[in-house]
Parts: structure tokens; sequence; C-alpha cells
């Protein structure tokens, strides 16, 4: 069983510091709150496929899919591995791959 | 200067409300709460507040138009009796949990089925952990006194509650009483406007009600208790400024001929009266027996009753509801895990009465007495919950 201290839920505030009722001070805060740990399947894109024709960031309904300069890329710290990217995918290019961590 | 008027106890609600300088009201009528929102309805069309009423299709839109009033920083007020409370239920925990400081009348009936319109407290009791301060009045001038008092309570930055004042469905709500009230400027003074800590503001955006899962959750949770634990204090200093306004003295419990009680009966809201009526009549007599009933249900009064019940031998408390399947009555169960805290060895058991608006009578709190002083003399409890009242 991992230690309390190892789920790093020590390094967050506690309740006596915390705004009150769950209220967030500042806007925009949801880009703090990295999602990608909810994934357990993992969008791994082929190059050698890929058309870059960015069909797969329209669908996606994190904004998880980033342009590089060269080709289309996979914002691990956002995405959730819903693999709606891989379902639309018209040259079949991103494959869903366990994550094992 | 007081004037005294002939106020039922939902208009001495709506009367308070009135010279509270409320800005929303959002609210549904129910039976018996009916008369609230009627006479505060009119205050409104006759332009004497200024207050926004918004007319919702339920309890469930009325609350959580209070809600989003509040976070805007509006000083907010509602009312609500029975099934409302039950549909507003899932809305109380938001209320509370988001810090809104909403000031709500719950006019306290039974809950269906059958259906019922009659005076029982199991309304309030199936959300007596929604996170609200809790107050129980005995009579109209209380529950007058308390929905000021509310606003000055729950709108404190220490505290930031949403409170419920609770009055007995009929024999308190319908029931004309000569009720001592405030001029309008001395209730202004007393109560002032509201002073939000932090609002909905576009020139200062903040999030409120998002998502938080199990990193964060617990933390506010943790708050929320903290807040209502540190909330008698601010009780306090609001009861004793009352006290200096008006001459009425507020506290935690009232207490009737406990000095040198033998016995007593604890009691919420207008049975009270009853009891300290019989109280009286027995102790001519020489019977050594007192009443204690606790204004403020949450938080609840440890520490005064505590003190309180020191010196007797015997203590009945009363439930008008039921919580079906628990060892007791919802009182009951408070104030016994306070004596085993405390170490507190008495004997107590529990009546279960007045369900669905059944009179409780002066002769019925005579028998509870005299069962009371029986069990002091002989320390054998017969039955642990007796219903009184209800036929066999």
């Amino acid at each position: 069983m991992r230690r309390r201290k190892e789920l790093s839920e020590e390094s967050k505030p506690g309740w006596k510091s915390i705004p009150i009722g769950g209220i967030l001070l500042e806007p925009g805060s949801a880009i703090k709150y990295k999602t990608g740990d909810w994934r357990t399947f993992r969008p791994v894109i082929d190059k050698e496929k890929c058309t870059n024709c960015l069909l797969c960031g329209s669908y996606c309904p994190d904004g998880a899919i980033i342009r590089e300069e060269k080709n289309v890329a996979v914002n691990y710290e956002y995405c959730k591995g819903c693999g709606i990217c891989a379902n639309e995918c018209p040259v079949k290019a991103i494959s869903m791959v366990e994550e094992r961590r | 200067m007081s004037k005294i008027l002939g106020l039922t106890g939902d208009g001495a609600v709506a009367y308070a409300v009135k010279q509270c300088n409320v800005d929303v009201v959002a609210a549904y009528p129910i039976t018996p709460q009916t008369l609230i929102v009627e006479e505060f309805s009119e205050y409104v069309h006759n332009g004497e507040v200024h207050t926004e009423f918004v007319c919702v299709e339920s309890e469930h839109s009325a609350m959580s138009a209070c809600v989003g009033a509040s976070l805007t920083g509006a000083r907010v007020f509602t009312a609500t009796a029975s099934q409302g409370l039950a549909l507003m239920h899932e809305m109380l925990y938001i209320a509370s949990s988001l810090r809104c400081p909403i000031v709500m009348g719950v006019v306290n009936r039974t809950l269906s089925a059958p259906i019922n319109i009659h005076c029982d407290h199991s309304d309030m009791m199936g959300s007596r952990d929604c996170g609200w301060i809790q107050i129980y009045v005995e009579n109209a001038q209380e529950a007058y006194d308390w929905i000021i008092q509310a606003f000055r309570i729950a709108e404190n930055p220490d505290v930031l509650l949403p409170v419920t004042v609770n009055l007995d469905a009929f024999i308190l709500s319908h029931s004309l009483e000569g009720v001592k009230v405030l001029d309008d400027v001395e209730v202004e003074k007393f109560v002032s406007t509201r002073k939000p800590v932090l609002s909905i503001n576009p020139d200062k955006p903040i999030t409120v009600g998002a998502l938080c899962l199990t990193d964060f959750f617990f933390e506010t949770k943790r708050q929320h208790v903290e807040a209502m634990n540190q909330s008698p204090k601010t009780i306090s200093k609001v009861n004793r400024e009352f006290a200096e306004l008006t001459g009425r003295g507020y506290d935690f419990i009232e207490t009737y001929g406990m000095d040198d009680a033998e016995v007593a009966i604890i009691c919420l809201g207008s049975t009270a009266g009853t009891a300290k009526a019989v109280a009286k009549s027995m102790r001519a007599n020489g019977k050594k027996v007192g009443v204690i009933k606790p204004w403020v249900y949450r938080p609840f009064p440890t520490e005064q009753i505590v003190k309180t019940i020191e010196n007797i031998k015997a203590l009945a408390v009363l439930d008008r509801a039921c919580s079906i399947g628990a060892p007791y009555g919802p009182l009951c169960s408070d104030v016994i895990a306070t004596l085993y805290k405390e170490g507190i060895k008495l004997n107590v058991f529990n009546v279960i009465y007045g369900l669905g608006g059944r009179d409780m009578t002066p002769l019925d709190i005579e028998a509870v007495f005299n069962e009371t002083l029986e069990i002091a003399k002989t320390g054998v409890i017969k039955e642990p919950v007796k219903f009184v009242g209800v036929r066999e």
C-alpha cells in the first residue's frame, strides 16, 4: 500500500488555507488542472500514416491535440484517453495503447 | 419605541423580513408557510420594500434562485415547509456548502404519506445534516426576534452559513399573538446591509461551484464543519446586542426551574410553552420539575445542556419526529451522545409525540413529568422510547 505522502496529498494546501466554499479566486485556472492522469489508454499517432488533416483536433473534447512544426501531436498533460481521436481518424493513424505506470 | 401588533407566527416572520432590508425573496407557497409568502408579496406590491420577489415554479427552484442571488452579495430570504423542504433538500447542501448566508423560515409540518398538513418536526429533522444553523422557536415573538438575529448571524464573515428559523405549523404559524415589534429604523440599524466577503462580480471574476474531487472536497467539508463549530461566538454576540436593543434575552437554550429541578423535560418549539405551564403548576405543588428548550439545535448546544442537567436525576427527551429504525428520535440521540461523551450517567428516556399534529396536552406532559419523577426514584426505565398520544 502506498503511503499518503507518496500520493502527494501532503503537498497540497490544507483546509485552513484554501478559499471558502470551493471558490476559485482566479479566472482561467482550469489549465492548472492536469487531467492526463485520468488516462488508462494513451493515443499514439503513427506519423507515417498521419496526413495532418486535424480531424482528431476537431473532435477532441479537451483540446489536447496540438500542432507541432510538422505534425500533429497529443498533449499528454490533459489528454484523458477517451479515444475519440482514434475512432474518428480517417486514415487510422491513431492507436490506443494501454497505460502502464 | 416598540409597539405591539397582533400577528400570526407567519405574519411575524413576514413582518421581520419586511424590516430587514432584504434584496431578494424567491419562494413558493406551501401550507402552512403560505401566509409568509402571501403577506410579504403584499409588502412588495404596496412598495413597502425594495425587494426583488421571484415567483418560482418549485421549492427546488426557490432555493436555487436564492443561492444565485446570495452569491451576488444580496441579502436573501425564503420560506417553506414539509414537502417543500424535502424538494429543496439537494439545494440546501449547495446553499450551505457554497457558504450562502440565506435566512429561511421553515414552518414545521410533517412529511407525507399519508398526506397531512399539521405539525411535527420530521421535515427539518430529515434535513438536519444539511449544514445550516437551525433555530426552533416557541411563539410568534421568538419567530420575529430570531429572524432579525438570523441575518446578523448568517452574514457574519466568521460564519457565512445559512440559517433556518423553525416554527410549528398552525400552532404558531396561524395563531394570532401580540408581538412586540421594533421600529423600522431600529431594525435597519441592527441588521444594516450585507457586506459580502466574496461575490460574483464581472469586474473581479471568481469561479463558484467548480468540480472538486478527491484532492480538495474533504478540505472544503472540514472548513464547513469548522464554520459551524465557531458560529456559537457570533450567535452569543448577536444575542447580547439584541438583548441590549430589545430587553429580550436569547441564548442557545432556555431553562425553566432548572436551578433546583430533580427531573426535566427537554423539547423543541411550541411544546416548551405547554411544558413550562405544566411545570409551573407542578412546582406549586412541590414537585421539582424543570424544562429545557434548545433555541439553537445546530450547532448543538452541548456545553449549555451539560451545565443545566448537572444536578438532575432523570430526563425525558421529547421528539416531535421519529428516526425510524434508529434507537431514539433525533433530539434524544443528540442528548444521549452528549451525555456519553461527557461521562454523565443520567436516566434518560425518549418520548415520541405529536406526529402529524396530534396535540400534546398539559395532561400528557404531566404524565411524562410524573414518569420521570418515578424513574428518578426507582432508577428503572420501563420504556426507553415511549409513544405518547397514540392509540393502541
